[in-house]
């Protein structure tokens, strides 16, 4: 339950990417690494997580902007959600990525929220959120995945012992656009493709990206190869802005001589991690991108889908969404 | 008739405090000394304390002191207490405790250590209504104002209709009828039975109920959160313990109440007995969560009615059962409410009704904008068009024909109204909205998105009387305007004070409203809710300006010669009607009050007046020329605020979001006193009507009594990009012959209608499928529009 009243830290604000590793390092457990800060702050306001050294990172400079690099651009993980939505470079080429991140929550906190901090952001499970002592908090049950839980706004897929979903807009965005996550370390740096750079309840229940303790999410890298796409970028929330997705899909489709010859989707909500629907891509290449297609496209990527007690309308809102993104691209 | 204030528009007083941040709410308040207090709450629906230890907290450094329940004068059972050892909701204040900081103080908190007894808890009335079932409180299950608290069980044989998706109809606390209502059910063309339910919704006032207090020289200064100032000055004063003449109450500005924060409520006295107990001045303020468990929610009804039709249309009869949610305490009336609305906006000739509330462990129930009226117009307006689709009349016609008139009789007592104006509300709207075109082209395909339109009605009763008025003219002329009204952000303060100076012809520059703080010396007022302000105090400001006419022409008559009738008035002056130059200014008038005393300046005053008027009156007395009265111009009826909305979206049926085309909303409110203010209630009171009708969320998990929704993003108010940018208002004006001035409010219906308006309108979108049920939201049209069934159950309340 919320307490609304942060406990006192010690807040670090490093000029580099080596001191805030380097901070990072030393505090352990201790330390916390903050971007734009609406998820840390939520938590620390509400008393169930905490750090007593938290690691500001929005005074390193060299983790903002946009950049092109090769054929593609680099994102670092701090620029905003709303530069990336404005930004020139990535509405030209890579809009599927503008739009998703335009969507994000409110103008105020896309104004402030980072890239970086949208894709780490932890579930939003309210079960979680509000402090109960669930699998993903280190406890020994899931509180949504019961008779009557109240488990609208939960997955489809991937149940494991957890039932929370992926939350970010821009997530799947970055999945269709095959996108690179540069993540730094003392150690040096590695990059994980965004498809795995998301984790599920199986591999870890506790987080649900690859960022590993002492790692930083530093940017993300966007290859050339979906520049230009046919791009389709839609989330279904309650309210048309300052809301979670009950579902969003993303899709980046090439026609060619009428017919889809590449095609990469992804829907996110609908399982703990952004999912790509392989059997959509699998399902519709070769086909030219109308009603029947879309038809065909929506009935594939509900296969499989485990609805619980109040979240079955995703089966139809993500089936409509898939057709959407193929019909109306 | 003209009017050279009233129907003006006029900037108020305090709007530029307001846009620029200057005004100061109570947490913005300050004084020497002054620390903070924070409030330890309940992590269980239901319970008592059977062990606590505060040791360790009472040793940190910077805490100043625990409060306990047992330190506080608690109202008696089964009413919310202040403080309590036996919460009965999640989210409940148990103690507080003073830090010289808020992270002291809850760190504090932290440290108290305290084993609960659990005891059994429910979120669904039905289910504490079954045989052995559990009950919200150790001592009963069913109360509500004016209901004695008693435990009520109905029989399993009562709950054999749940299994056909219908209300259960056991033993019913509260039942009435009037007319033949068989006989009504027997002439139908067409008898609906529906089951329904409309979901409870938290207040969550943009300011939570944060409070400031202090003690001085024996009186307490409360500086708290609050729609009114007079009214609940009584009750507060109770709450902290002392006579009303030992409390300041300074509630000058507030962000919102919704009829949450109307009357006196006991949580605004803890840091007055805190301030006591310590003393130094306390600020406790509460936070967004804490509004949402101590800030009060609307009830919720599970409902059954029966309607019959007439092949025109018309209501035969009606046959009415709700069982009410009413939170854990004494709760609300709304079931009361609903059922009189009903009877009066379709002028039913015959009906029954039977209603029973029943406490949950979940937040306590208070009135909210139009507490049982717009429940009701949700559940029952969508139903009118499913009747009117079976009888092939238009969903216009159903309403003309049964919209009411200011002959009607309602509800058990068949009670007269001062005036309704609802036939004429919908032909205005007919015609602005182009109902015709609209209603054609209804059902228009464009892609996955189809039009659909709705109508909506509401009402609430929207006056009172008998309360005071106190105006007066200081010798330098200027008119002061007492108020006790609140500042519910609707303006009524002011512009029920235009009254004051349209009576006396003053230049509104020349007016003072004085306002906001009990040493402003106010009279006895109503509180700012149930839409009565522009009624009631239209009247009070009436008899005062006057009663300070006559003394005005008698002051001339006393110098100038003559009898008062010899005298009119203009340009703030008192002059002779056969010879204006034999005149006097308003100053003069007031200087020559004070020489003359008595009852021209407030020494003496009419023995009607309410205490806190006369201890107004008595330290006003020798400042001016007093104006004050009681306000006994009588009233015969219901004062009747109604309004109709209408309204076009298109629904896309892929997504189950709508968009709102176009939005009207016609308040029948008599002679509009504020055209700006009118216009913002009208189409504030659809934003949050559509809030109420398609995007606001009351969830609690039924197996462990968690809220999921006290966030307000969780709660999810409507977003601007969820309204349309513009929206369209118009008033009846048609004056109600019972006010002085012919007005009366319309700040509640017109949130009900807006909100039956999009509830109609989705269903029309989906030809003809009905919900039964509010909110409509996303997954439900989804749902609908696929042909799969819904999550929830017909009767589920509380649900996601």
């Amino acid at each position: 339950m919320s307490k609304d009243m942060m406990p006192h830290f010690e807040l670090y604000q490093p000029d580099s990417v080596e001191t805030a590793l380097d901070l990072l390092g030393r505090f352990g457990e201790d330390g916390w690494a903050m971007a734009g800060g609406h998820d840390t702050l939520d938590w620390f306001k509400d008393r169930a997580k905490y750090a007593a050294n938290v690691v500001d990172l929005g005074g390193i400079e060299s983790l903002r902007g946009i950049r092109a690099v090769g054929d593609g651009i680099e994102i670092g993980a701090m620029t905003t959600l709303t530069e990336i939505a404005n930004s020139d470079a990535v509405q030209s080429r890579f809009s599927v990525l503008s739009s998703a991140a335009g969507r994000v929550a409110s103008p105020q906190i896309r104004n402030v929220g980072t890239l970086g901090g949208n894709l780490n952001q932890d579930a939003r499970c309210w079960y979680y959120r509000y402090g109960v002592d669930c699998y993903r908090a280190g406890g020994n049950t899931c509180y949504a995945d019961t008779p009557e839980g109240q488990n609208r706004e939960h997955c489809l897929w991937g149940a494991d012992r957890c039932v929370a979903v992926s939350p970010s807009d821009v997530a799947p965005a970055m999945v269709v656009l095959d996108a690179r996550m540069v993540i730094r370390s003392a150690d040096g740096e590695r990059e994980v493709a965004a498809e795995d750079y998301f984790i599920g309840p199986e591999i870890d229940i506790e987080r649900m990206t690859a960022v590993e303790p002492g790692e930083l999410l530093t940017a993300v890298r966007i290859p050339g190869d979906w520049a230009n796409a046919r791009f389709y970028f839609e989330k279904v929330a309650d309210r048309n802005t300052w809301d979670f997705p009950l579902v969003n899909i993303a899709s980046a489709m090439v026609v060619e001589n009428g017919a889809i010859s590449r095609i990469r989707m992804a829907a996110g909500a609908v399982q703990c991690t952004p999912r790509r629907l392989s059997v959509v891509e699998e399902v519709v290449t070769g086909s030219p991108p109308d009603e029947e297609t879309a038809a065909l496209a929506g009935q594939a990527a509900v296969r499989g889908a485990t609805p619980l007690n109040f979240n079955h309308f995703k089966i139809p809102l993500l089936e409509n969404l898939v057709k959407r993104a193929i019909r109306d691209a | 008739m003209a009017y050279s204030l009233i129907g003006k528009n006029f900037t108020p007083p305090d709007i530029r405090a307001k846009v620029t941040g200057q005004a100061k709410y109570s947490e913005d308040i300050r004084a020497e000394g002054m620390v903070f207090c924070r409030l330890l709450t309940s992590p269980i629906p239901h319970g008592r304390i059977v062990n606590i230890d505060t040791s360790a907290a009472e040793a940190m450094e910077g805490v100043l002191g625990i409060l306990r329940a047992s330190e506080v004068p608690n109202p008696p059972e089964p009413a919310t207490p202040m403080l309590t050892d036996a919460p009965k909701f999640i989210g409940q204040p148990i103690l507080a405790v003073a830090a010289v900081d808020e992270t002291t103080a809850h760190n504090a908190i932290e440290q108290i250590r305290i084993e609960f007894e659990d005891l059994p808890f429910t979120v669904d009335p039905l289910q504490s209504l079954y045989p052995g079932g559990p009950d919200a409180r150790p001592d009963g299950n069913m109360v509500a104002p004016g209901v004695e608290l008693r435990r009520v069980k109905w029989t399993a044989r009562d709950f054999a209709a749940v299994e056909a998706g219908q209300l259960p109809m056991g033993e019913a606390t509260l039942e009435w009828s009037y007319g033949d209502v068989d006989e009504g059910f027997a002439n139908a063309a067409v008898v609906l039975d529906e089951t329904f339910v409309t979901q409870g919704l938290s207040h969550h006032s943009l300011e939570p109920r944060t409070a400031m207090a202090y003690w001085e020289n024996g009186k307490c200064i409360l500086h708290g959160s609050s729609q009114s100032q007079s009214f609940p000055h009584p009750g507060i004063a109770e709450y902290v313990g002392i006579p009303p003449e030992d409390l300041v109450f300074v509630a000058e500005y507030c962000g919102g109440g919704f009829g949450s924060k109307g009357n006196a409520y006991p949580f605004m006295a803890i840091p007055a007995h805190m301030s006591r107990k310590i003393g130094r001045p306390v600020m406790m303020r509460v936070s967004r969560h804490e509004e949402h468990f101590i800030g009060s929610a609307r009830p919720g009804f599970q409902g059954r009615i029966r309607m019959g039709f007439a092949a025109d249309g018309r209501f035969t009869a009606a046959d009415l059962y709700l069982v009410q949610e009413n939170g854990p305490t004494t709760g609300w009336s709304d079931y009361r409410a609903a059922a009189d609305a009903i009877s009066l906006v379709y002028s039913v000739p015959a009906m029954r009704f039977r209603g029973i509330p029943i406490n949950t462990n979940t937040p306590p129930r208070g009135p909210q904008r139009g507490p049982g009226q717009n429940q009701i117009a949700m559940a029952v307006e969508p139903l009118l068009d499913k009747a009117a689709a079976e009888l092939g009349v238009d969903q216009f016609q159903i309403r003309r024909i049964n919209a009411t008139t200011s002959d009607t009789r309602y509800g058990a007592n068949q009670n007269t109204v001062t005036s309704a104006f609802l036939g004429e509300a919908l032909d205005i709207g007919h015609e602005q909205f182009d109902w015709e075109t609209r209603l054609a082209r209804s059902g228009q395909r464009n892609g996955s998105k189809v039009r659909g339109v709705g109508i909506g009605q509401a009402f609430h009763s929207a006056g009172s009387s008998g309360f005071d008025g106190l105006v007066r003219i200081t010798p330098d002329g200027i008119l002061h305007i007492h108020t006790g009204v609140g500042n519910l952000g609707t303006y009524s303060h002011t512009g029920t004070a235009l009254v004051a100076g349209e009576v006396l012809k003053y230049n509104w520059d020349n007016c003072v409203v004085e306002r906001g703080d009990s040493r402003k010396h106010l009279p006895w007022n109503f509180g700012q809710f149930g839409s009565n302000t522009t009624y009631t105090h239209s009247r009070t400001n009436y008899v005062a300006a006057m009663d300070a006419l006559v003394k005005l022409k008698e002051i001339a008559a006393t110098d100038l010669g003559g009898v008062p009738d010899d005298y009119d008035i203009g340009e703030e002056t008192v002059f002779a009607t056969a010879d204006p130059s034999r005149s006097m200014t308003y100053a003069q008038a007031a200087q020559r009050a004070v020489e003359l005393g008595g009852r021209f300046s407030g020494q003496e005053y009419p023995e009607d007046l309410n205490d806190m008027t006369k201890r107004s009156v008595e330290a006003l007395a020798g400042t001016g020329l007093i104006g004050v009265s009681k306000d006994n111009l009588g009233r015969s009826g219901t004062v009747a605020g109604l309004a109709a909305g209408f309204m076009e979206i298109e629904l896309d049926l892929e997504t189950g979001k709508w968009e709102i085309i176009d939005y009207l909303g016609v308040a029948d409110c008599g002679t509009v006193m504020h055209p700006q203010g009118l216009s913002t209630q009208v189409r504030g009171g659809a934003v949050m009507g559509i809030g109420m009708a398609a995007t606001e969320r009351h969830i609690y998990d039924p197996q462990n009594g968690l809220p999921a929704t006290s966030s307000l993003y969780q709660i999810k108010p409507p977003s601007y990009l969820d309204l349309p940018s513009e929206m369209q208002w118009a008033a009846v004006g048609e004056p109600d012959p019972e006010n002085p001035m012919g007005m009366k409010g319309v700040g509640e219906p017109v949130q009900g209608c807006a909100a039956a308006a999009l509830l109609c309108a989705i269903s029309n979108a989906l030809g003809g499928h009905y919900f039964n049920r509010t909110p409509i939201v996303p997954d439900m049209v989804v749902n609908a529009a696929a042909g799969r069934s819904q999550s929830h159950g017909p009767l589920q309340v509380n649900t996601a």
